[in-house]
C-alpha cells in the first residue's frame, strides 16, 4: 500500500525551516510513503532547492504568487488545496505556522486533523499527547479520504541531506482573499541559537525577579552556546518577550540539556520539556516539582550557583 | 445589533492532576473539578470590553457539548455574558462538529466578531477556531495578544514563534486567544445570583442540521513515560562534573 503525502514547507523566503525536515522524518514513517514538499512563496526557487536535498524527498512542488510574501493562513489554504486533491496525508509542523496553516486547510477539506502527531503507527493509527502531555491518545482515521495532520517536531529528528528530488512549479490558479493583510513582525533578533533546535537551552523563571535578572542566563547561555527560554510567569512578568516562552502554550522543545533555574516545574511548563535527553534543575526550594523530573538537581540559590557555574567553565 | 459570539468549552481544570483510566478508555473524570477553558475565560474576558469600551451591545456565549455544560455557560453568563446558547450533544464532539455548529449559530446571530481560545486545555487540538473561520470564509487571527477595533476591520498583534506578528482582518472574523490576551475578572457571588435569570437556550445539533459525525477513532490512552530518577549534586563543581561525565559539556 502506498501512501501519497504533501508537507507544506515552512519557510521565511529564503531560508527552509528545520521543522520541515522533520515533518519529512515523520512522514517516512508512513508505509509507502511518497513524499512531496509544496513551497509557497512569492519566488520559491531558493527554498525549493533546500527542500530538493531532504533525503525522502521524491517531489518539490513550487506555488508561486506575489500574495505568498507572508505565511497568511487564510491567502495559503486555498492554494493548497488546489493541488491537494491526490495526496492521502497533508502534513505541516506544529508551530505557529503549521497549527494555524494546516486547521484551515482541513476546514477547507472537511477533513480530520490530527495535532501534534509524535509517533506514526500506520497510515491511520498516530500517537499525539493530550491533557498537557499527561496522558498519550492513540487515534485511527477510517483510511476513508484524507487526513490532515500536524508534526510535533520535538519527536522526530530533522532528514538528513543528500537528496536531489525535482522540482516542479505548479499551476494553481484560484481567487484569494484581500480580508486578510500583513502589517508588521517584531523578532527580536538574536545572535544565539534557535530555541526550538538548539541542543543546549537555559531558562529562566519567576525567580530570576526581572529582565535585568535574566542577564546572568544569557551571559552562561553564550558561554555554552546554549538558547534562553522562559517561564510563563517570567514572560507575563515582562522579565523575558512571548517568544522565550517553553510549555504546552510556548515552545515544545527537545534539547539534549535543559537547564531549568528557578522555575517550580508545573505541568504546563514540564509539557515543554519532555522530550529533553537530560535535564537539570537549580532551585531553591529543595521540594520542587521540578526536581521530580530533573536527571540533576542542585538545592541553592539561583544568583550564587549560576555566576558560580560561569566562574567554572 | 452588534454582537460577539464567544466559544465557550468545559474542560478538566487546569490544576487537577491528570491520571489515565486503568483500561485506557480515557481519564479519570468523576468528581474531578471541571472549568471553563482558560482560553475561552480570556475570550470572554475580551469580549466584555469591547462592549464595555461601546464597541459591541451583545455578547453570546455558546457551547458544544453534554447537559453538564450548562454550569460553564451560567459561569460565563456570572462573569457579564448576555446570554447563552447550548448545542447539546453527547459523545465525542470533534472540532469539525463544533465548528460546523458554531457556523449555524453564526448565521443565525450575525456576530460581528466570533472570539474562541486557540486550544482546549484537554484535547490540545487547537484546531476549532480556524476549521470554522475556513467554513464560514472570514478571516482568521489566531493567538491573539492584542486586539484593536475600528470600524469594520480588527488589528491583531499575535503571538507567533518568532516574536509578534500584527495583522489587519475586516469584520466579521474569527479570533483566537493567547494568555497575555488579558486577565479575566473574578466572578462576585451578587453576579452568580442574577446569571441565573439570564436567558440559556438550549438547541441540538440535529435541529441545526449538523451530523455528528466522529472521524477519529480513540484507540486507547496510555500514561506518558516516566523519567527515571535523577541524582542530586551540592554545588555548581559537582553538577559541571556530573555534566562532563555524561558527555555533556
Ligand atoms: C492554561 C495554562 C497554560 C500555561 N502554559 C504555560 C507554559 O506554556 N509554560 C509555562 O512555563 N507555564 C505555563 N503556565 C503557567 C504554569 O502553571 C506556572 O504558573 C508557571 O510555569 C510558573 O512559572 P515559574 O516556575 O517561573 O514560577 P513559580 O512557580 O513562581 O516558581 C518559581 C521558582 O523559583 C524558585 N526560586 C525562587 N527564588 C530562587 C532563587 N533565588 N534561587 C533558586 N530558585 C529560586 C522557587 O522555589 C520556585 O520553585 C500555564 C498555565 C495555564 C493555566
Ligand atoms: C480524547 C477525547 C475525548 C473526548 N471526550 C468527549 C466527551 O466525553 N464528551 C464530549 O462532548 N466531547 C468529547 N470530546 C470532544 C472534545 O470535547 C472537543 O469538543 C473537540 O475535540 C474539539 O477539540 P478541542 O476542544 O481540542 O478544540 P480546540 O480546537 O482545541 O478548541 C479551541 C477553542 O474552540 C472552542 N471550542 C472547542 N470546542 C467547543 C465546543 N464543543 N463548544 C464551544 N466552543 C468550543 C473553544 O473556544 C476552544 O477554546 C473528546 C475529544 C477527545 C479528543
Amino acid at each position: 500500500m502506498s501512501s501519497r503525502v504533501l508537507i507544506i514547507a515552512e519557510h521565511d523566503g529564503t531560508k527552509l525551516n528545520a521543522s520541515t525536515a522533520k515533518c519529512v522524518t515523520c512522514a517516512q514513517g508512513i508505509p509507502g510513503a511518497q513524499i512531496t514538499i509544496v513551497v509557497c512563496a512569492v519566488d520559491a526557487a531558493a527554498v525549493a532547492a533546500q527542500a530538493a536535498q531532504l533525503s525522502g524527498v521524491a517531489r518539490v512542488l513550487c506555488v508561486e504568487n506575489p500574495a505568498n510574501r507572508h505565511a497568511l493562513a487564510a491567502v495559503w489554504a486555498p492554494q493548497v488545496l488546489a493541488i491537494a486533491a491526490p495526496f492521502s496525508h497533508i502534513l505541516g509542523p506544529s508551530t505557529t505556522f503549521g497549527k494555524d496553516l494546516m486547521a484551515r486547510i482541513a476546514g477547507l477539506l472537511g477533513a480530520p486533523q490530527v495535532s501534534d502527531i509524535m509517533a506514526i503507527e500506520s497510515a491511520t493509527r498516530f500517537r499525539r499527547p493530550v491533557y498537557a502531555g499527561n496522558a498519550i491518545l492513540t487515534v485511527e482515521s477510517s483510511g476513508e479520504g484524507q487526513l490532515v495532520g500536524t508534526v510535533r517536531t520535538a519527536s522526530f529528528q530533522a532528514a538528513a541531506g543528500g537528496g536531489a528530488a525535482p522540482i516542479e512549479k505548479a499551476a494553481v490558479s484560484v481567487e484569494l482573499p484581500t480580508h486578510t493583510r500583513f502589517v508588521s513582525v517584531s523578532a527580536a533578533r538574536s545572535d544565539r541559537p534557535d530555541l526550538q533546535t538548539a541542543r543546549r537551552v537555559i531558562s529562566g523563571g519567576r525567580a530570576l525577579g526581572s529582565a535585568e535578572g535574566f542577564r546572568i542566563l544569557y551571559s552562561l547561555a553564550d558561554k555554552l552556546g546554549a538558547a534562553v527560554g522562559a517561564s510563563r510567569a517570567a514572560v507575563d512578568a515582562g522579565y523575558a518577550p512571548n517568544e522565550m516562552q517553553v510549555g504546552q502554550t510556548g515552545k515544545i522543545i527537545a534539547p539534549e540539556l535543559y537547564v531549568a533555574v528557578g522555575i517550580s516545574g508545573a505541568i504546563q511548563h514540564l509539557t515543554g520539556i519532555k522530550d529533553a535527553r537530560t535535564i537539570v534543575a537549580i532551585n531553591k526550594d529543595g521540594e520542587a516539582p521540578i526536581f521530580e523530573v530533573a536527571d540533576i538537581g542542585l538545592v541553592g540559590d539561583l544568583f550564587q550557583i549560576i555566576p558560580e557555574i560561569e566562574r567554572l567553565l | 445589533m452588534k454582537r460577539v459570539l464567544v466559544g465557550i468549552k468545559r474542560v478538566v481544570d487546569y490544576n487537577v492532576r491528570i491520571r489515565v483510566k486503568p483500561d485506557g478508555s480515557g481519564v479519570i473524570t468523576d468528581g474531578v473539578k471541571m472549568s471553563v477553558n482558560p482560553f475561552d475565560e480570556i475570550a470572554l474576558e475580551e469580549a466584555l470590553r469591547i462592549k464595555e469600551r461601546g464597541l459591541a451591545e451583545e455578547v453570546i456565549v455558546a457551547t458544544v457539548g453534554p447537559a453538564d455544560c450548562q454550569q460553564q455557560l451560567r459561569t460565563a453568563l456570572a462573569m457579564g455574558a448576555d446570554r447563552a446558547l447550548h448545542v447539546q450533544a453527547d459523545g465525542v464532539v470533534e472540532p469539525l462538529v463544533a465548528a460546523r455548529a458554531l457556523l449555524k449559530l453564526i448565521e443565525r446571530e450575525q456576530p460581528l466578531l466570533v472570539i474562541l481560545g486557540k486550544q482546549a486545555i484537554d484535547d490540545d487540538n487547537g484546531q476549532t477556531g480556524q476549521v470554522l473561520a475556513a467554513l464560514w470564509n472570514r478571516p482568521q487571527a489566531t493567538y491573539a495578544s492584542k486586539i484593536e477595533l475600528s470600524a469594520g476591520t480588527a488589528r491583531v498583534t499575535r503571538e507567533v514563534d518568532a516574536g509578534l506578528e500584527t495583522l489587519d482582518v475586516d469584520l466579521p472574523a474569527v479570533i483566537t486567544t493567547d494568555l497575555r490576551l488579558n486577565e479575566p475578572r473574578y466572578v462576585k457571588l451578587p453576579d452568580i445570583m442574577k446569571a441565573k435569570k439570564k436567558p440559556l437556550e438550549t438547541l441540538t445539533l440535529g435541529a441545526l442540521g449538523v451530523e455528528q459525525r466522529q472521524q477519529l477513532k480513540l484507540v486507547r490512552f496510555d500514561p506518558p513515560p516516566q523519567r527515571q530518577k535523577g541524582i542530586r549534586v551540592t554545588d555548581a563543581a559537582e553538577l559541571l562534573a556530573a555534566l562532563k561525565s555524561k558527555g555533556l559539556l
